[in-house]
C-alpha cells in the first residue's frame, strides 16, 4: 500500500474536511466553552456526524458499520484536530470499536450497532493515576453472585459523565479483564472536571459496582490483548488528531508571518523566522508520514504495528508541541490573548499529548521493544 | 493472487537463485562497494556474479525503461524489489553517480540518441561518473560558478576548476556545469559531459578532518569538449542541474539515518552494562538514544512516503530539500550518539579492532552531510520560499 491517500480516501477527505470546518470550526469550541456546556460536546453535531456515517466507520459491516480502517479514521481525526472540534469520536468510534471488534461476542453484538447508529457514546476507563500506566491497573474485579464486583478509581475518563457505557480495565485472578459497564450501574460516581482545553474528563469511583457475567468483553483474564488493541487504536488516533492540531497551528502561523509587519517589513521576510518555520514544516511532514505508517500497519494487522504506534504517538507529540509553541511565540503578544485562536491549539495539544501516554512514555516503550 | 503478489514471488525466487551468499553480508569497507567503471577491480567472483545477474535482468536500474538497460518496472514493482532485496540483506549490485544523478537527468532532458548511448553503459556499470558542480569560492551559491567554456564552433574549450568532485580520481567521465555565457547568471550555464582522460584534465585528492576523503580538486586547462556532448539546451544547464540536485538530495537523505536504520539503542545494548531492569545503565544516554530511535523510525516512514509520492508525481518538487535537511541533521545526531556510546574505544584512530578508527572517521565525515549538496541553511531557505511561500525569501 502506498503511503498517500488513494482515490477513495481522498474523496473521504474532500467531504469530511469542509464538513468539519463549516459545522464545527474553532468558534464552535468557543461557544461550548463560553456556555460552560455540561456535556462537553454538541449532541446536534454528533447527529450530523451520524448522518455522514462517521461514528461507525471502523465498525465491521456485519454490525452495521462501514468496515473502514485506521487510515480512514485518521482522516476524520485530523480534521477534528485542525478545527479543535469537541467530539466523542476518538474514544467511541476508534478506541471502543477496536476493543469490541477484537473481542467479538455478546458485548460486540450489543454495542457496535449502537455506535454505528450514533446512539451510544462510550468512555474508556483505563488510567488510574495522573500518568498513563496501563501495566499498573489496580482496579479489581472479583466474582460475586452471577457476575463481578468492581472496585477502584479511574481518572482522565473522557466523556465519563455522559457515556452510555464505559469500558473498564480491571485486575482479575489470572490477568486483566475488560468490562462493559453500563451507565446506570450501581456504585459508580463520575465526577467531571473541566480541563485546560475546555473538555470534560471524569474521575470515576467504582465502589462495589455489580455487573453481570456477560459484561465481560472477550474472556475473563484474557483482556490484555483486547486492551492492547484499544490502546493501539486510541494512541494512533490521538496522534492523527495531534497532526491536525499541529497543522492547524502551523497554517495559522505561516499565514500570520505573511501578514504581520514589524520594522517596516513582513515578519515572514526575516530569515530567523523563516528557518524556524521551515524546520517546523519538516517535523510536521515526518510526523504525518509516521502516523500514516502506523495506521497502515494497524490496518494490515502487522506485527510491527506496536512499535510504530509508539513511534507515531511520540513523534506526533513532539511535532505538534513544537507547532503550538512556535505558533504562540511567532504570534507575539496577540498569541497570548484569549480572543485569538492560537492559544486554544496549545491547550488542546497539551491534553492530547497526555492522553494514552506522553512522549516520554512512548520513547521508553520504543527502547523496551528494541531490547534496551 | 494479485499481479503484485505474483511479482513478489517471482522476485523472491530470482533473488534466491541469483544473489550469492557473500552479497548478503553487511558492507564492511570501501572494497565491498561495487562502483563499476573502466578500471574497477572486483573484490571477488561473487561481486561480479551479482552485478552480472542484475545487469542481465535490468535490476541495477529497475525502474528505467528496458531499451536503456532497465527492467521497466512500475513504482509498485520497484518498491517490492527493494523490499525483497532488503529482506535478504542483499548489497546494492552497483553504486553509481550515473544511476543516482546523471541517469535521471538524461531520462528527463536527454535526446533519444543520448539516452541509448549513455544510459546503457551506466546500467551495466561500465562507465564511472563524477559530478563537477562546486567551485572554489562558489559554495552554496552554486550559480556563481566561473569555469568557462569558450565557443570554438564545433567544440568548446573549457578552463577553470572544480572542487569537492567526489571520486574524480577514479571516475571515467564527468558531468559538469560550465558557464557558456558570462552576461547571464542563470541562463548562461551549459550541462556538459566529457571524458576525464581528455587532455588538460587533472585531479588532486583533498584530505579531510576524517583523515581520508572521496573528494578531489579538479582542474581544466584548455579541455576540448565536442559540441554534441551537452544535456538539455545550451545555456539552460541550470534547469538540468536543479532537477539533478533533487536526486542528489534524495540520495544523501536516503542514507540519512544510516544503512538499514536499525535501532541505535538496540545496537549498543550489548556493549553497555544493563541494570536489573534490563535497561542501559546510563539513563540519560538511554533516553537520548531512544528519542533518536523514534526519529529514525519516523524518518523511515517519511522516506517511504516521500518515495511513494515522488515516483507518482505527488510530491512537492522542493520536498527533496526537506528530506535532505531532516535526514542529514539526523545522521549527524546518530554519529554523535555512536561516539558517546563507544566511549574511549570510539576515539581510537588506527587500531585493528576499530577497523582503522571507523567510528571516529565516520563521525567526522558526517559533519559534511549538512554542507554538501546544499547546506542545511540553504535547504531551509528553499522550504521557506518554495513550500511555505514566505515573502522575500
Amino acid at each position: 500500500m502506498p503511503l498517500y491517500h488513494n482515490d477513495d480516501q481522498a474523496m473521504l477527505k474532500d467531504s469530511v474536511a469542509p464538513f468539519v470546518a463549516e459545522q464545527a470550526p474553532v468558534s464552535h469550541l468557543r461557544k461550548l466553552r463560553d456556555a460552560a456546556d455540561a456535556t462537553g460536546f454538541s449532541r446536534d453535531l454528533w447527529a450530523q456526524f451520524t448522518e455522514m456515517g462517521l461514528p461507525g466507520m471502523l465498525v465491521p459491516e456485519a454490525h452495521g458499520g462501514l468496515g473502514m480502517g485506521h487510515m480512514e479514521a485518521g482522516i476524520v481525526l485530523e480534521e477534528i484536530g485542525r478545527n479543535l472540534t469537541p467530539s466523542p469520536f476518538l474514544s467511541t468510534s476508534v478506541g471502543a470499536v477496536a476493543a469490541l471488534a477484537k473481542a467479538g461476542g455478546t458485548q460486540a453484538g450489543r454495542w457496535l450497532p449502537a455506535i454505528a447508529s450514533g446512539e451510544a457514546i462510550i468512555a474508556l476507563a483505563i488510567d488510574e493515576g495522573a500518568k498513563h500506566r496501563p501495566d499498573r491497573i489496580a482496579t479489581t474485579a472479583t466474582r460475586a453472585g452471577n457476575g463481578f464486583r468492581l472496585d477502584g478509581k479511574k481518572g482522565f475518563v473522557l466523556h465519563g459523565h455522559v457515556a452510555d457505557m464505559s469500558i473498564v480495565a480491571a485486575k482479575t485472578d489470572g490477568g486483566i479483564t475488560l468490562f462493559a459497564m453500563p451507565k446506570d450501574a450501581k456504585g459508580v460516581t463520575a465526577d467531571p472536571r473541566r480541563l485546560v482545553d475546555s473538555s470534560l474528563a471524569s474521575h470515576v469511583t467504582l465502589d462495589g459496582v455489580e455487573v453481570d457475567a456477560d459484561a465481560v468483553i472477550g474472556e475473563v483474564d484474557a483482556g490484555g490483548e483486547i486492551l492492547d488493541a484499544l490502546l493501539a487504536a486510541t494512541r494512533t488516533g490521538a496522534a492523527a488528531e495531534m497532526v491536525g492540531v499541529g497543522q492547524g497551528a502551523m497554517d495559522m502561523t505561516v499565514t500570520y508571518l505573511k501578514e504581520r509587519k514589524q520594522f517596516g517589513k513582513l515578519i515572514g521576510e526575516f530569515q530567523g523566522l523563516q528557518h524556524r518555520a521551515a524546520h517546523l514544516y519538516g517535523e510536521m511532514e515526518v510526523a504525518r508520514a509516521t502516523v500514516m505508517k502506523a495506521q497502515e500497519l494497524l490496518d494490515q494487522g502487522s506485527e510491527g504495528a506496536k512499535l510504530m504506534v509508539s513511534v507515531a504517538k511520540a513523534k506526533a507529540g513532539r511535532a505538534a508541541n513544537l507547532a503550538v509553541r512556535e505558533g504562540v511565540q511567532m504570534h507575539g503578544g496577540i498569541g497570548m490573548t484569549d480572543e485569538y485562536d492560537i492559544g486554544l491549539y496549545m491547550k488542546r495539544d497539551r491534553a492530547l499529548a497526555e492522553y494514552m501516554g506522553d512522549v516520554h512514555y512512548h520513547i521508553d516503550q520504543v527502547a523496551r521493544m528494541n531490547g534496551y | 493472487m494479485s499481479e503484485l503478489d505474483a511479482f513478489r514471488t517471482e522476485v523472491r525466487e530470482w533473488l534466491e537463485a541469483n544473489c550469492p551468499a557473500e552479497m548478503r553480508e553487511p558492507i564492511r569497507d570501501e572494497d565491498d562497494v561495487c562502483w563499476g567503471g573502466r578500471n574497477f577491480k572486483f573484490k571477488n567472483a561473487a561481486q561480479k556474479a551479482w552485478l552480472d545477474a542484475c545487469v542481465a535482468k535490468g535490476y541495477t536500474v529497475p525502474d528505467w525503461p528496458k531499451p536503456y538497460g532497465g527492467a521497466g518496472l512500475t513504482p509498485e514493482q520497484t518498491k517490492i524489489l527493494k523490499q525483497e532485496m532488503k529482506r535478504i540483506k542483499a548489497r546494492s549490485p552497483l553504486d553509481s553517480f550515473g544511476i543516482w544523478m546523471l541517469g535521471p537527468a538524461l531520462l528527463q532532458f536527454g535526446t533519444e540518441e543520448q539516452k541509448v548511448h549513455y544510459l546503457n553503459p551506466i546500467a551495466r556499470g561500465e562507465i564511472r561518473w563524477c559530478q563537477g558542480y562546486s567551485e572554489p569560492g562558489s559554495g552554496s551559491d552554486l550559480v556563481s560558478l566561473q569555469t568557462f567554456g569558450e565557443d570554438k564552433g564545433d567544440h568548446w574549450v573549457v578552463n577553470g576548476s572544480k572542487i569537492w568532485t567526489s571520486y574524480a580520481d577514479k571516475a571515467d567521465w564527468i558531468f559538469c556545469l560550465v558557464r557558456t555565457d558570462k552576461a547571464n547568471k542563470y541562463q548562461g550555464i551549459t550541462f556538459m559531459l566529457f571524458d576525464m582522460e581528455s587532455k588538460g584534465v587533472t585531479t588532486k585528492p583533498i584530505l579531510l578532518i576524517s583523515g581520508n576523503s572521496p573528494f578531489c580538486e579538479t582542474f581544466f586547462d584548455d579541455v576540448e569538449v565536442p559540441k554534441t556532448q551537452f544535456v538539455g539546451e545550451i545555456n539552460r544547464g541550470w534547469d538540468v542541474a536543479k532537477y539533478l540536485l533533487g536526486h542528489e538530495r534524495e540520495m544523501i537523505s536516503g542514507g540519512g539515518a544510516g544503512g538499514d536504520m536499525v535501532s541505535i539503542g538496540g545496537a549498543f545494548a550489548k556493549a553497555f552494562g544493563k541494570n536489573a531492569a534490563g535497561e542501559l545503565d546510563d539513563p540519560i544516554l538511554r533516553a537520548e538514544m531512544a528519542a533518536f530511535d523514534v526519529d529514525v523510525f519516523a524518518y523511515r516512514a517519511m522516506g517511504e512516503r516521500f518515495m511513494d509520492m515522488w515516483k507518482t508525481g505527488r510530491a512537492h518538487p522542493a520536498s527533496s530539500n526537506m528530506m535532505k535537511y531532516v535526514g542529514t541533521e539526523l545522521n549527524k545526531r546518530r554519529h554523535e550518539l555512536v561516539m558517546s556510546g563507544g566511549g574511549s574505544e570510539a576515539l581510537e584512530w588506527d587500531s585493528e579492532e576499530t577497523k582503522g578508527g571507523a567510528r571516529a572517521r565516520g563521525w567526522l565525515r558526517t559533519k559534511a552531510n549538512s554542507i554538501e549538496g546544499g547546506t542545511s541553511e540553504v535547504m531551509l531557505n528553499v522550504i521557506a520560499k518554495r513550500i511555505l511561500d514566505l515573502p522575500g525569501a
